[in-house]
């Protein structure tokens, strides 16, 4: 009965014209509302200008698909109501296939609240000039479980391009992330693989970050691996106040405050200032009120990485940078370490009390370098290359 | 008398005594499907756009209004006859299965002078079904006679005058079903909001629900949560901090608390604004945000008190783009007395 009002009520909207939505929008976004378990929503080819965001929510089962990712292409450019370009809630099995979003005024693609959701042949992007009006974030799933993103492409988000938020159990796999502040960020999130992805020209690469003052306090348990993560020296143009704002440009991949996380099998060429780093909330010098927050990282292995460098030169707009060159000039040691650590798990001698381990194995030009930041000052060396803690196999 | 003629007198009686029943008292099964025009609901008698409740209708008030764009709104409340509202401390009262809640968006032609007339612009129709409540919006015809069901939303021009005088034109922004949930919702599920005791109490309007048998377990006066009337704060910069403190929060909780809730959408910010919080920290006070983007407008935290251009909190409600402003939904405009009333408020701290 409710199936057939709908579609009586389908007909009464496509078919009226009296408002300024595009019928193709209207359409779409009615289609959206109506879906019953099962349903795939198919979105033409053609170029289409949106005028405010499309949801889903509470849906089961359901498929929004385009005609490919150059056929079928939603602009945003417009966009006069709504912060994201595509929305989705509360639901369950979503997926998103075959289609470009671009331009929107927030987030490109926000999910939150899904249980199994999946991005696949997405290109979500910002055309013209990476700048700091783009959005946010290009694919979004927040608050989900069971996310797999695979084969999208994600280009000029002003914080990250695929950026995983308080979810578990996620891939993201054969993805392309250009031009982002982040390229891929996988934050406050468990059980989460990143593998055959390319993060290149972003101003950090890969970040795994947990961070204070959010309802998922912890995340961990993250593979990065396969993975080419090449010149990640774009400008950073982050908004101030985001915590993005503080990755140097030539990060490669970044550890921070996460634990049991493994970096291997990557290939980490050319970016200038940090290949990989793995450091504690303190090295973004913003205050910590949140009490259950645990600001080391911990459980960490990197092994068996490539990496490159060419002629490096650490930035100098970004302190942490600053403070590299300041030290090492145009030898920048590869893996980087803060060296600010819970003082619980440690050892008199040193040496990191087991499951807090910081090991680095064997890398393809695996240079190391602790920078002992909390004794750390500009005119005193500290700063120490001795690898004998961090000899480990996690 | 067979079985089957039974029925049927059975029924005609009943058909009969319904067809009665309608002529007074809207008479709808729990969970039909929503009508296809607003008049369909017989909520009013007369004239629709008069507004005038019909039996088992009747009008309410908030004492910390939404700023949706300008618009004045006249708020009203279905029951089912021989049922009545729960009173809870927390959260929504408790409504009965067929319950509506309707609240009606208009611009006067002229703010200034109410009687020159109104522009109906959309009515919102909340249904309280067996499982749960349900969205529907109904947009106004130009005739101004009725308002059909619109689910996917629509965008149409408004223009009046506004209190000074000024000429004010808007593409109205009605917001589609799923979007209704973008604000209504507590824990996924969809919730009506401003419809509790600390929005309802004022001028006696729960007493008088009690005392007229619409409201059950209304506790004593003094029990009973009350938040400030923000809108009789005239000049905020000379009034006393301790009444800023209680405008500005009831502000927040009127316009930013349905989401920034521990259960609402914007859970992922930490950042929550009801009236009740009591920690700084998820107040937004030196907070850093967690995914505001460029939201955050190049200032460090949610909230700096004494300086109310670093805050973000300000910079958001400020702003008009889409992908800044907050609220995120409802509001194209800049509300300027609201804003007046939280610059006043982190200056004060």
């Amino acid at each position: 009965m409710f199936r057939l009002f709908s579609a009586t009520l389908l007909l009464l909207l496509v078919f009226n014209p009296v408002f300024a939505q595009s019928d193709v929008e209207k359409r779409i976004q009615t289609q959206c509302i109506l879906a019953e378990e099962g349903d795939i929503i198919e979105i033409p080819a053609g170029n289409f200008s949106i005028s405010g965001t499309l949801s889903l929510d509470e849906k089961k089962n359901v498929t929004l698909r385009g005609a490919g990712q150059d056929k079928t292409i939603l602009s945003f450019k417009g966009q006069k109501q709504g912060a994201e370009g595509l929305k989705v809630t509360n639901s369950t099995n979503i997926v998103l296939e075959n289609f470009t979003m671009e331009d929107a005024k927030g987030d490109i693609i926000k999910t939150q609240n899904v249980n199994g959701i999946i991005f696949r042949d997405i290109t979500a992007r910002w055309t013209g000039k990476p700048d700091e009006s783009n959005g946010s974030y290009a694919l979004y799933p927040v608050q989900c479980q069971k996310v797999r993103i695979e084969r999208c492409t994600a280009i000029g988000a002003s914080d990250a391009g695929i950026y995983v938020g308080q979810s578990d159990s996620v891939w993201v796999t054969a993805c392309t992330a250009k031009n982002n502040v982040a390229g891929i960020e996988i934050e406050n999130t468990t059980n989460a693989w990143v593998w055959k992805n390319h993060a290149f020209e972003n101003t950090g690469g890969i970040l795994v970050f947990d961070l204070p003052d959010l309802p998922k306090k912890r995340g961990g348990h993250v593979k990065v691996y396969d993975n080419l993560v090449a010149r990640n020296n774009y400008r950073n143009f982050a908004p101030k106040g985001n915590i993005v704002g503080t990755v140097p440009a030539g990060t490669g991949v970044m550890v921070l405050a996460t634990n049991d996380v493994e970096v291997y099998n990557n290939k980490i060429w050319e970016n200038r200032t940090v290949s990989t780093g793995i450091v504690s909330y303190y090295i973004t010098e913003t205050p910590i009120n949140d009490q259950s927050y645990i600001p080391y990282p911990s459980g960490i292995s990197v092994h068996d990485n490539i990496f490159s460098g060419g002629r490096r030169m650490p930035t100098l707009k970004n302190r942490l940078g600053f403070i590299f060159w300041w030290k090492f000039g145009k030898k920048v040691p590869h893996i980087l370490y803060d060296g600010i650590s819970n003082p619980d798990w440690v050892n008199a001698d040193g040496s990191f009390k087991p499951s807090y381990q910081i090991c680095i194995g064997e890398n393809v030009n695996g240079t190391f370098a602790n920078l002992r930041a909390d004794k750390l000052s500009l005119t005193s060396d500290r700063i120490s290359r001795d690898q004998t803690h961090f000899n480990c196999k996690k | 008398m067979t079985s089957g003629s039974g029925f049927r007198l059975v029924t005609a009686v009943f058909t009969v005594l319904s067809l009665i029943a309608g002529l007074s008292f809207s008479v709808r099964n729990t969970d039909d499907a929503p009508e296809l025009y607003l008049s369909g609901y017989r909520f009013f008698t007369g004239n629709l756009s008069d507004l005038t409740p019909a039996e088992g209708v009747f009008e309410y008030e908030v004492n910390a209004p939404l700023f949706t764009d300008y618009a004045e709104k006249k708020r009203f409340i279905y029951l089912p006859e021989g049922t009545l509202l729960t009173y809870t401390s927390q959260g929504a009262f408790e409504f009965p299965a067929g319950a509506a809640i309707i609240k009606n968006f208009f611009y006067f032609k002229d703010a200034g002078s109410p009687d020159k007339g109104k522009r109906m612009a959309e009515t919102r129709v909340l249904l309280k079904g067996s499982t749960g409540w349900k969205a529907f919006t109904y947009v106004w015809n130009e005739s101004q006679s009725d308002a059909n069901l619109e689910v996917a939303g629509a965008v149409f021009p408004v223009s009046w005058k506004n209190m000074d005088g000024k000429q004010m034109h808007l593409d109205y922004v009605v917001p589609n079903t799923n979007q209704c949930k973008g604000c209504h919702s507590f824990d996924g599920q969809f919730t009506p909001a401003g419809v509790n005791a600390a929005q309802l109490n004022r001028n006696n309007q729960l007493q008088r629900w009690a005392g007229s048998g619409r409201l059950a377990q209304l506790p004593e006066p003094s029990a009973i949560p009350a938040l400030f009337d923000y809108t009789t704060i005239d000049d905020p910069v000379r009034t006393d901090k301790t009444v800023l403190e209680k405008g500005a929060r009831a502000y927040l909780e009127g316009n930013c608390a349905h989401c920034h809730n521990p259960h609402g959408p914007a859970s992922t910010s930490g950042m929550f604004l009801e009236a009740t919080q009591t920690d700084p920290e998820r107040l937004g006070i030196m907070k850093p945000p967690v995914a505001a983007g460029r939201g955050s407008g190049d200032r460090k935290f949610g909230i700096v008190p004494g300086k109310p251009h670093e805050s973000i909190l300000l910079y958001r409600i400020e702003s008009t783009d889409p992908g800044i402003r907050m609220p995120e939904l409802g509001r194209q405009l800049v509300h300027n007395e609201g804003i007046a009333l939280i610059k006043a408020w982190i200056r004060s701290m």
